[in-house]
């Protein structure tokens, strides 16, 4: 914490504190010129942004976090190597119904198709969960260890800081997509065949063509964790406890993962952010099919909306105790 | 301990000062509940907008869009399509409507059954007569039909197995060699639908144009195909392509009422020429490979005991595959056409054919399929679904149509 208190509040006044206008230059926060003054520049943003993100990363939880989010592909692919290595196919000894999950007995045509099966094993509940992790504990963690209040006596807004601390919620989306992604292609490398790539479709392309393809599905798999994010950072401005609210956003994930197994209520499937997660497979078919990827990214930009603006009205009107 | 209120800041000093804090509390929780509003509102409007309309088209009759399809020379196609179908088979566990054959190799015939049930996307591409390509799109998965020349193959990306077969040279196209599925259902594309549906028309039939429909964006006629007589069907309306003479959508409507029994429609069509890549086909390394004649010299093996180790109505799509089943025989003409069989096992069947070995809530399941009839054939059970009918005797004979009850008894009392 200690870093953003230094960025974003060296003048940190004693007694009852008070955000201050930004729009006065003479008490931002730029100790080169402390009298010239000066418009509020977008680097101020920027750097409440870059001392948002030290803090997120420099956290050994989570950096290990994304050890354990690297360390799962590594385990479906030596997995899938010790069942096939006599030359079997997965799920061979399950009876030949039983294909498991998606993209998994593909991997031994292509090694690059740990990629799409890591993703796809981990974007249901691992991915989440770690975005929960992050997002909940990004205001409530502030309000828990008394930080929050001193972030606020910095000039920057409360809306400011909300938009930093969900920038960098965003960033770990990202990071977290792309370690799973790297980890599970370069242990497909190792253990799997390269070479041309068959797609869903059986049409062959070439390793870079699906290299292209994994790009773009890691950065729609990292798009799909925005309206999670979204709505852990709403929990997190509910409440003053990160463990609470950690807790909640996990718990919702979970809840509605299990909402949308249910057939029966399968009215309100279409509105789940979890609902169409899936449909980065579509990028796997030849030619692409957009459709799901379409809705899964719309839903994804109503999630932001609607918890991103409940959010910022909470957390704008409420009375910072701690 | 000192309270921290908000105040204002630079970004947001468009409010007033003295602005209660309470009032401007509900102004901002009011912005995600007016998004909110205003997507749910987007949400249940723009589906209904988006499917109005009826283009202006010049009129034509009957006869003359029938020509129009059986003249059409569209050799080149792709798109996909939409199948809806509510046959009122009933959802067995396992979530296919059949049993299904168990055999794992990616063989049509243990595919394509579950087109008759619940809602499925297919991608078509056609390319002159020798290439073909049909997918069922699953969830992170899919099941693709090839056919390049004289190459069949079937690619199950879900179990990552492959079906290879080589079509005699003269091939009859490839519809011929897929497997029969249950009426209605032969040929999942709208074209091939229309076509059996056009084939059926005779006097028993009143065939009109029925105003014009946007489908996949084009311009399209509505052709309406309404049997007379004693048929579950109500009518049939093939919408056809007012530029190309292709249909592009099929609906069948029980005479029961309610949504369309049957639904295909293409959603996105393309006439123009398919990428080649997608009609070539190599198994990829660790993908297993099914042979046709490793299938057929295991059926030599086996005899008839593959026909008899397969469930109900699927025996059917099996049988048809190595030719004319023989037992089949239809009565009767048109639409109100039965067709008889004789079941594999023999008897009236004790459940055993529509819900495997379990036998105990079986005879619970036959109570709430089916309906007892006695007739002068004997008596038997009849299994009603929405569009199909079927009656099967104690004596093992099975009756199957799109008609009513009291038709499927008097093909039963005539066969006697």
């Amino acid at each position: 914490m200690s870093q953003a208190e230094t960025a974003a509040a060296p003048t940190a006044p004693a007694g009852p504190v008070k955000a201050t206008e930004p729009a006065e230059p003479t008490r931002a926060a730029v100790p080169t010129a402390p009298d010239a003054p000066r418009p509020v520049s977008p680097l101020w943003t920027l750097s409440l942004f870059r001392s948002e993100l030290a803090i997120t990363f420099r956290r050994w939880r989570t950096i290990a976090l994304l050890g354990v989010l690297a360390l799962v592909p590594v385990l479906i692919g030596v997995a899938v190597w010790i069942e096939t290595r006599d030359g079997g196919s997965v799920g061979a000894g399950r009876g030949g119904d039983e294909v498991g999950p998606a993209f998994f007995s593909q991997v031994t045509n292509n090694g690059i198709f740990l990629v799409f099966a890591s993703l796809a094993t981990m974007l249901p509940i691992f991915l989440p969960m770690a975005i929960g992790v992050i997002a909940g504990d990004s205001v409530a963690g502030e309000a828990n260890g008394g930080t929050l209040r001193y972030l606020l006596v910095a000039p920057a807004g409360r809306t400011r800081l909300l938009l930093a601390k969900y920038a960098a919620a965003l960033v770990f989306c990202l990071v977290a997509t792309v370690v799973v992604a790297v980890a599970a292609l370069t242990v497909g490398a190792m253990l799997f065949p390269h070479g041309d790539v068959t797609l869903i479709s059986g049409t062959r392309v070439s390793y870079g063509e699906a290299l292209g393809r994994a790009a773009v599905i890691a950065g729609l798999v990292a798009l799909s964790l925005t309206g999670i994010a979204a709505l852990g950072l709403f929990i997190s401005t509910l409440t003053s406890s990160g463990i609470a609210a950690m807790a909640a956003t996990v718990g919702l994930l979970i809840t509605v993962q299990i909402v949308n197994t249910i057939p029966q209520l399968h009215i309100v499937h279409p509105y789940l952010f979890t609902h169409y997660w899936l449909s980065f497979a579509d990028v796997l078919r030849d030619p692409i099919l957009w459709d799901g990827v379409v809705k899964n990214l719309g839903l994804q930009a109503l999630y932001v909306a609607v918890f991103g603006s409940a959010a910022w009205a909470r957390f704008t009107t409420r009375d910072i105790t701690a | 301990m000192a309270r921290i209120r908000p105040t204002q800041v630079a970004e947001d000093d468009f409010w007033e000062d003295e602005r209660p804090v309470r009032r401007r509390k509900a102004f901002r929780y009011g912005l995600p509940v007016a998004v909110a509003g205003v997507a749910a509102a987007t949400v249940g409007l723009v589906p209904a907008l988006a499917d109005s309309g009826s283009p202006d088209l010049p009129k034509i009759s009957a006869e003359e869009l029938i020509a129009k399809i059986a003249t059409s020379d569209t050799q080149q196609l792709s798109g996909s399509v939409k199948i809806d179908t509510d046959l009122g088979f009933p959802a067995l566990p396992g979530g296919g409507g059949f049993g299904g054959g168990s055999d794992s190799a990616a063989t049509p015939t243990s595919k394509l059954p579950e087109l008759a049930a619940g809602g499925h996307t297919l991608r078509v591409a056609f390319d002159g007569p020798d290439r073909q390509r049909v997918s069922i799109l699953e969830e992170a998965a899919e099941y693709s039909l090839i056919r390049n020349g004289d190459q069949v193959w079937a690619y199950d990306s879900g179990s990552n197995t492959a079906y290879h077969a080589t079509a005699p040279k003269k091939a009859p196209a490839k519809r011929g060699e897929r497997p029969e599925l249950p009426k209605d259902l032969k040929d999942a594309t709208p074209q091939q639908l229309a076509k059996r549906a056009l084939a059926a028309v005779d006097d028993t039939t009143e065939v009109k144009v029925d105003g014009t429909a946007k489908v996949a964006g084009r311009d399209a006629y509505q052709l309406a195909i309404i049997p007379r007589g004693d048929s579950t069907i109500g009518a049939v309306r093939i919408a056809v392509d007012a530029d190309k003479g292709v249909p592009l959508k099929f609906t069948v409507t029980a005479k029961s009422g309610g949504k369309a029994a049957v639904d295909v429609r293409f959603t996105s069509v393309d006439f123009g020429k398919p990428t080649a890549r997608g009609f070539e086909f190599t198994p990829p390394k660790g993908t297993k490979v099914t042979e046709q004649r490793d299938l057929d010299r295991a059926a030599r093996k086996h005899g008839a005991g593959l026909d008899k180790g397969l469930p109900g109505l699927d025996a059917i799509g099996k049988g048809k595959g190595k030719g004319e089943h023989p037992d089949l025989k239809v009565i009767g003409e048109g639409w109100g056409s039965v067709a008889q069989l004789s079941l594999p096992g023999g008897g009236l069947p004790t459940g055993k054919h529509l819900s495997g070995k379990e036998a105990g809530p079986a005879g619970d399941l036959m109570d709430s399929l089916s309906s007892k009839v006695e007739g002068q054939f004997g008596s038997g059970r009849i299994f009603h679904t929405r569009l199909v009918n079927a009656l099967v005797t104690e004596d093992g004979k099975v009756f199957v149509g799109a008609v009513g009850k009291d038709t499927l008894i008097d093909a039963a009392n005539k066969a006697k």
